[in-house]
């Protein structure tokens, strides 16, 4: 197994910074048609303002299954690497999965998940992350060995360059701010996904 | 039919069926009338099978396996169905999935849990409200038929199906005292 920390933190150590500015520096390190899916609400809008990838879907509804959709897409294509972008509220609804894509192995597949402690798009109500939960402890607990809290934004991009590099499965949690998505993503599921399959070379 | 060939058991026609559909991945929530169907993908290589920890969860990986290009079906007992509604309206039936799904049904039929007859009646309802296809599976000699022209029909809709195993089909799960 690959060591994960480049600079070990615990949540409260960790940098908290901007979601719609590490999205794009994740989308900037992707150079071999990665897959990614980006969770309900302004997790996938900030994918969306982050610069309109094929390779890039974008959930409207469906909250807390960002990771099992990655983790399908995973499975269909074990040559591509898979991101699945998630916030505090939506994973706390699906934890199971970690142990799911624990006993998988699924050594494709990476969850990145934006913890701002806050379910931001219905009004800011507190998540259980702001009252001590670990989403990074409860992942490592589930099985994802490789799970770490990212320091700041040059810890990030470590992170992220080794996740594209060495085997999964991962999860990255990285502390965010409470700012606005900076774009809404076109609500058109249809389209969404078949951009998708085509950017996944699924279909011509 | 010819008559010498030997009946097969339900699990053994929807075994080869979903083969010869290439439906390769199967995520289930456990049921023990289904157990047969899953012991049987679980010994066949052809098969990428596993248990969830949610049914939802099973609904996810299955989407994303197809729009990836793998074909798969979700195997799970009537319960598990009552908490796939908001899965099947935000993500199946808008993005055009073909999410197979495969209920064994409780609740009827000599049903000793009153929990699971009375959320076993809202299966229906919700399958209508939302207008998926679904196929209620009560005789032998129709579950190849409908099983094998509805995965060609999920396929070339773009839309779910749900199949569901009826009691006088398997069987179903026996009143133990």
């Amino acid at each position: 197994m690959t060591f994960a920390t480049n600079h070990p933190v615990s949540r409260e150590q960790a940098k908290v910074m901007n979601r719609f500015d590490i999205t794009k520096r994740l989308v900037a390190r992707l150079h071999h048609d990665e897959a990614v899916i980006g969770g309900i609400g302004y997790t996938n809008f900030d994918l969306w303002a982050a610069g309109r990838r094929p390779q890039n879907f974008y959930m409207l509804g469906s909250m807390g299954l960002a990771a099992p959709i990655a983790l399908g897409v995973a499975l269909a294509q074990p040559q591509r690497r898979v991101i699945a972008l998630e916030g505090d509220g939506s994973i706390l609804m699906q934890l199971g999965s970690l142990a799911t894509i624990a006993g998988r192995r699924q050594k494709n597949l990476a969850v990145v998940i934006m913890d701002n402690g806050t379910y931001q798009i219905t009004g800011g109500q507190m998540t259980s992350t702001e009252l001590g939960a670990d989403v990074v402890a409860v992942a490592r607990g589930a099985g994802i060995a490789q799970s770490d809290w990212a320091a700041d934004e040059g810890a990030f991009e470590e992170l992220i360059d080794l996740i594209l590099r060495e085997d999964g499965p991962w999860l990255i949690g990285c502390r965010i701010d409470k700012e606005k998505p900076a774009e809404t993503t076109e609500r058109d599921p249809p389209r969404i996904r078949d951009q998708f399959m085509r950017g996944l070379g699924v279909r011509k | 039919m010819d008559e010498e060939t030997p009946s097969r058991a339900w699990h053994e026609i929807v075994h080869d069926v979903l083969k010869r559909h290439d439906v390769r991945l199967v995520t289930y929530v456990p049921d023990n009338v289904l157990r047969p169907l899953i012991d049987a993908v679980h010994a066949d290589p052809f098969f990428t099978a596993f248990s969830c920890a949610r049914e939802e969860e099973a609904v996810g990986i299955v989407s994303g396996a197809w729009m990836g290009g793998l074909r798969g079906i979700v195997l799970m007992q009537t319960s598990g169905f009552a908490t796939l509604p908001n899965a099947i309206a935000s993500l199946a039936v808008p993005f055009q999935i073909p999410v197979l799904m495969m209920v064994s049904e409780r609740g009827t039929l000599g049903e000793f849990n009153i929990g699971q007859s009375l959320v076993a009646r809202t299966m229906r309802p919700v399958l209508q409200a939302l207008a998926v296809e679904h196929h209620t599976m009560t005789r032998l000699d129709e579950v190849e038929f409908t099983l094998d022209r509805s995965i060609t029909q999920a396929v070339a809709t773009q839309a779910p199906c749900v199949f569901i195993l009826s009691p006088l089909l398997t069987g179903g799960k026996v009143f133990a005292k």
